[in-house]
């Protein structure tokens, strides 16, 4: 040990390193301003709005017998994951891999892949803790607080690992930041649209509606959304975000590149 | 002892052939210079030794172990610093080089090294805003941090100003001087003459020759040009006729001559004999550069 090391003494404190790249990515997330406002301020205002507009807190007709809050909350609680998981991480994650960040990573003795971990864990998490957030503003509104809480959480990580395979997705399709921006701004739509962002589902046709059952967010509104009700939620649209989870994740898998 | 040993190396990219067959090893202390102009094969020859890529054919060591391989060994005992490897826009100096230390079992003291690389007052600076020289002075902090027995060091100042170049040159010394074993890629002939104790000039995929950059330009015909002013009229043609003198010609005022490695002693010693002073006398003699050149036009006929 003599000859060979570096002149200045060992540092005697070993941090763990995943805990350090997770603190920094944190602060990383925190320094891009625009990722904050649109995954955190933009759907809580939006909810703040319906909490505190009185009609919107009225049962109407036009949304099948429940108040637009109630419809819309589980639909905001999408929007936030796919924000985050779908449009925000491939987009960091793909410049991560464009400005050499991934390669520079595999030279040391932690690998690429805990970095897409740290990332991961706070998107999700931020996404949890806005949803947590929008459920809380919409109880002191007078939404009811569900019953169903194992459901709603169970709803809600199977939205969240659904969102986060998709998001993979486009991070291994994707080249360059500027693709995973723009088949992020793709995907974003349709998943928005079936969710019920411009036409909620009690609206929707019979084909429209057989859709969104069959999609990813459509699946989630209607678990997040029987969950909140009271009901337990069923099989059907749990089995479909379990299904996207899994396809999208394998073929993320398969497809990634480090470089 | 050897620290890195490239045998045979091959590789492919499809088609197109990246390394042909490609031999070096490299001593405990030493710094090894790959030399070659642009897709020569340098960049993939330590992307192989750094364990990116694994090797078509041959095999590579680097203490000893397969890089590929042993990710784990080698990754905390190899620092690399390669091209075109940026960092977060956003993360700060300080942070950045806390947790690359964070990642090695025994690293060194962030503090100190950002001290030794001339990075101490800028600690708080986000990467996105560091010049050029900062940031590559970053990038070899970042391959050092972890106290690695070797450091590979892919096109360092390629970029960078005279100055900024200058002073990485220090820095490499002083690292050297530390026990670290050194693997430098580059394409500027002066910075392998300067801090290189061995070459391997490599050309379309092979080494073109390995030795000392001193042993490769007197390789060269070790020829000499003089330059100088006279300062008194000169018969140009008793000196063209002096043993070991090619030729004679005037450049205005001044002569030059070309001649063989004596031709200097021999020039001198006649104009003392005429009583003729060489006023602003110049001897240029082959550099790496000549050496360089003439490898691989060579090869390339």
């Amino acid at each position: 040990m003599t000859s060979t090391p570096l002149a200045p003494p060992a540092c005697p404190v070993r941090r763990r390193p995943f805990r350090e790249l997770l603190r920094v990515e944190a602060r990383l997330f925190a320094r891009s301003a625009s990722s904050v406002l649109w995954t955190a301020l933009i759907p809580v205002a939006a909810v703040v709005v319906l909490a505190v507009v009185p009609a919107t807190r009225r049962p109407s007709d036009t949304y099948g017998g429940l108040s637009p809050l109630r419809v819309y909350l589980p639909i905001l609680m999408m929007y936030v994951f796919v924000m985050s998981a779908v449009n925000l991480l491939p987009a960091v994650l793909a410049g991560y891999r464009e400005k050499g960040i991934l390669r520079r990573l595999s030279t040391t003795p932690v690998p690429p892949s805990r970095l897409l971990g740290a990332q991961g864990l706070i998107y999700l998490g931020v996404g949890v803790v806005i949803d947590v957030v929008l459920l809380v503003v919409a109880i002191c509104a007078g939404v009811p607080v569900p019953r169903q809480l194992p459901g709603f959480v169970l709803s809600l990580l199977l939205v969240a690992a659904a969102t986060l395979a998709i998001g993979l997705l486009v991070t291994a399709l994707a080249g360059t930041e500027r693709i995973a921006n723009a088949l992020g701004m793709l995907v974003f739509f349709p998943l928005m649209f079936f969710a019920g962002l411009w036409i909620p589902r009690a609206k929707m046709n019979h084909p429209l509606r057989t859709i969104s059952d069959y999609s990813p967010l459509g699946a989630g509104v209607r678990a997040v959304q029987a969950s909140l009700e009271g009901h337990g939620p069923a099989a059907a649209p749990l089995l479909v975000l379990a299904g996207y989870a899994v396809a999208c994740g394998a073929i993320a898998a398969r497809r990634f590149r480090w470089r | 002892m050897t620290v890195v040993e490239v045998a045979r190396l091959h590789k492919v990219y499809g088609e197109r052939v990246a390394v042909r067959d490609i031999s070096f090893s490299v001593a405990e202390g030493e710094i090894f210079g790959l030399l070659g102009p642009n897709a020569a094969g340098k960049t993939t020859t330590v992307e192989c030794v750094a364990g990116l890529r694994r090797p078509d054919g041959g095999a590579v060591r680097v203490l000893g172990r397969d890089p590929a391989l042993h990710r784990g060994a080698v990754t905390a005992s190899l620092g690399v610093q390669l091209q075109d490897s940026d960092l977060q826009p956003n993360l700060r100096v300080r942070e950045a080089i806390d947790l690359f230390a964070s990642f090695y079992p025994h690293p060194a003291d962030p503090g100190e090294l950002l001290d030794v690389l001339g990075l101490g007052r800028h600690g708080g600076v986000r990467f996105g805003k560091l010049s050029g020289g900062q940031r590559q002075r970053l990038s070899i902090a970042l391959a050092l941090v972890g106290r690695p027995k070797v450091a590979i060091l892919d096109e360092l100042t390629t970029g960078l100003d005279p100055a900024a170049r200058r002073d990485t040159w220090e820095l490499i010394s002083s690292v050297r001087e530390r026990g670290v074993t050194i693997l430098l890629v580059t394409h500027f002939m002066a910075e392998a003459e300067r801090l290189c104790d061995r070459v391997a000039v490599i050309d379309a995929g092979r080494v073109l020759a390995c030795d000392s950059p001193s042993a490769l330009t007197t390789r060269l015909d070790a020829g000499q040009r003089l330059r100088f002013v006279p300062s008194a009229p000169l018969d140009d043609t008793r000196l063209a006729a002096l043993a070991g003198i090619e030729s004679v010609s005037r450049h205005g005022d001044e002569v030059l001559v070309v001649g063989d490695a004596d031709a200097l002693s021999t020039v001198t010693a006649h104009l003392a004999r005429a009583g003729v002073l060489a006023h602003r006398l110049r001897v240029e003699q082959p550099s790496l550069d000549d050496a360089y050149l003439a490898l691989t036009s060579s090869a390339a006929s």
